[in-house]
């Protein structure tokens, strides 16, 4: 790795352990010292590195920096809990070196119990999203704007009343208890999904960070599938659904950031050894009764690791579109649950049934029509395909729709 | 938008052996996909359940019975929840189902929400 690229990747991975083990051990309601702490051990860093040279062991220095810069820290809040505070309280409370331990266990402890009590229900899913972007991932308000397509100011307010939320509410960061673990996960791997969702379909043009938003998704993901209490079959099914997913990245887009269709994808340049990932965690979350979405849509993604068309394939994802439907439903799901169902049933069923879903706002709608009504009615396919064109949004998208309008007009 | 119990009754039990694991997956393919076409339209309210044929009809006096029932065509097969915004919509939407095509039929009811 370059020097350059070293502090970026470093605030990546241990941004969040910093924060995660002092803000473990100050209380929540301190998180932005937490923050402070950590942000200001990389500053140093990047001062000292770059005159200096680099350290021997770079992740040990940030640890040992910031855990003077904590000791700092309690020392004066002590100070001021044990001189001015009993002044004004008259109270006293003995005088104790606390103990920063930054060993592996505690800092993935740390990570894992942070991640449930940023999914805390009493914060609204969409500041869950921006938090754990902003504590789990290290992302800055600029990068979390640039992944919701909103601005500075917006992502800043989120996180302040998100982390005004966890102070009032006195949030402890621990795994919550068995009982309350399977509720509380559900959230969590929600987030996960929202977050790995927003790296692989988001609009934004920078695609370095969005592949960051995916491996970062993947790795908050691992962890779950490797702690115990948190390893269910729903989060197996969740990892295997991105391992699949994200083993298409290299195919899905060419260099100047067009979008390629799946069946136009080489599939040479599938990542073989997530696919197999992919299948690993697929088989693990087949244990228990419970079917979550996650091992519906880790399925689909599942047989579209299989290229050739074959009566099998579009039947099975077929009925796995069925049933995701029938157990959530989203307009996307219902679109992709038509399109298969033109490959096992047919065009002709295939256009009733997608007439029948209205989704007449939606771009993605029309470029089904019009890719059903080619070669069966030219003239409603163009129809659709040009409706398709003055309703989406990003100039990728467009491309695609344009290449389209092209072949029919060939 | 309200809420309307479709319940499909068949006219006739057959007397044929158990059908093999592939039959029943045909048989089982009609009601996926009209089942999953109702969810795409974000009509599905609930994929209700199946019904065995055996049964028990309680009558005044704690009297119990088997099945049959009086006749034949009485015999709930099974039952979903749909949505739709009139009883004529949800009648619309029940014209696909699997059930008419196999000599059944199918009743549509508006949900009466308890207060």
């Amino acid at each position: 790795m370059q020097d350059n690229e070293l502090i970026p990747h470093l605030f990546r991975t241990e941004y969040r352990k910093i924060v995660s083990v002092l803000c473990k051990l100050f209380g929540i309601e301190y998180i932005e010292i937490a923050e402070d702490i950590a942000s200001d051990t990389f500053l140093l860093a990047a001062e000292t590195w770059g005159l200096k040279g680099l350290p021997q062991n770079p992740t040990a220095w940030l640890y040992t920096v910031s855990k003077n810069k904590a000791r700092d820290y309690l020392k004066h809040a002590a100070v001021f809990s044990q001189k001015v505070a009993p002044e004004i309280l008259h109270t006293t409370t003995p005088l104790e070196e606390p103990q920063i331990d930054l060993s592996s266990k505690n800092i993935n402890d740390s990570q894992l119990q942070m991640m449930f009590a940023i999914c805390h229900p009493s914060i609204p899913l969409e500041a869950q999203i921006g938090l754990s972007l902003n504590i789990l991932c290290g992302f800055g308000a600029e990068e979390i704007a640039d992944a919701f397509l909103t601005n500075k100011e917006t992502i800043y307010k989120r996180l302040a009343r998100a982390k005004e939320k966890l102070r009032a509410e006195r949030v402890s960061i621990e795994l919550p208890d068995e009982s309350e673990i399977n509720n509380r996960l559900e959230t969590v791997l929600t987030t996960l999904y929202l977050l790995f969702s927003e790296g692989y379909y988001s609009t934004s043009q920078n695609t370095t960070l969005r592949k960051d938003l995916c491996v970062e998704a993947m790795r908050l993901n691992l962890m779950l599938v490797e702690n115990d209490q948190t390893n269910t079959p729903a989060a197996n099914a969740l990892l295997s659904l991105m391992c699949f997913h994200s083993s298409r990245f290299e195919a899905r887009m060419n260099q100047n950031g067009d979008i390629i269709l799946y069946e136009e994808q080489d599939e040479l340049l599938w990542n073989a050894e997530l696919i197999e990932k992919g299948i690993y965690y697929l088989n693990r979350s087949s244990k228990g009764a419970a079917l979550s979405k996650y091992h519906l849509e880790a399925s689909i993604a599942y047989w579209h690791t299989h290229k050739e068309d074959t009566a099998e394939k579009w039947e099975n994802i077929l009925q796995l579109y069925n049933r995701l439907l029938r157990l959530e439903y989203s307009p996307i799901a219902a679109l992709n649950r038509t399109y298969a169902l033109s490959k096992a049933n047919g065009k002709t069923q295939a256009i009733i049934e997608a007439e029948k879903l209205q989704l007449t706002d939606n771009h993605l709608y029309h470029s089904l029509l019009g890719s059903l009504y080619a070669a069966v009615d030219n003239r409603k396919a163009l129809h659709h395909f040009e409706t398709a064109l003055s309703l989406a949004k990003t100039s990728a998208e467009k491309k695609v729709i344009e290449a389209n309008i092209a072949k029919m007009l060939k | 938008m309200k809420e309307f119990l479709l319940v499909f009754r068949r006219t006739a039990v057959s007397n044929d052996p158990a059908p093999s694991p592939e039959q029943m997956q045909s048989m089982m393919k009609p009601w996926q996909d009209w089942m999953g076409s109702l969810a795409a339209q974000n009509k599905l309210v609930s994929s209700g359940n199946r019904l065995d044929s055996d049964g028990r009809v309680l009558k005044p006096g704690k009297v119990i019975t088997n099945g049959p029932y009086v006749e034949i065509k009485e015999a709930i097969g099974g039952y979903i929840i749909i949505r739709a915004n009139s009883i004529d919509e949800a009648a619309e939407l029940s014209k696909d189902c699997p059930m008419l095509g196999m000599g059944g039929t199918v009743e549509v009811r508006t949900l009466v929400p308890m207060e």
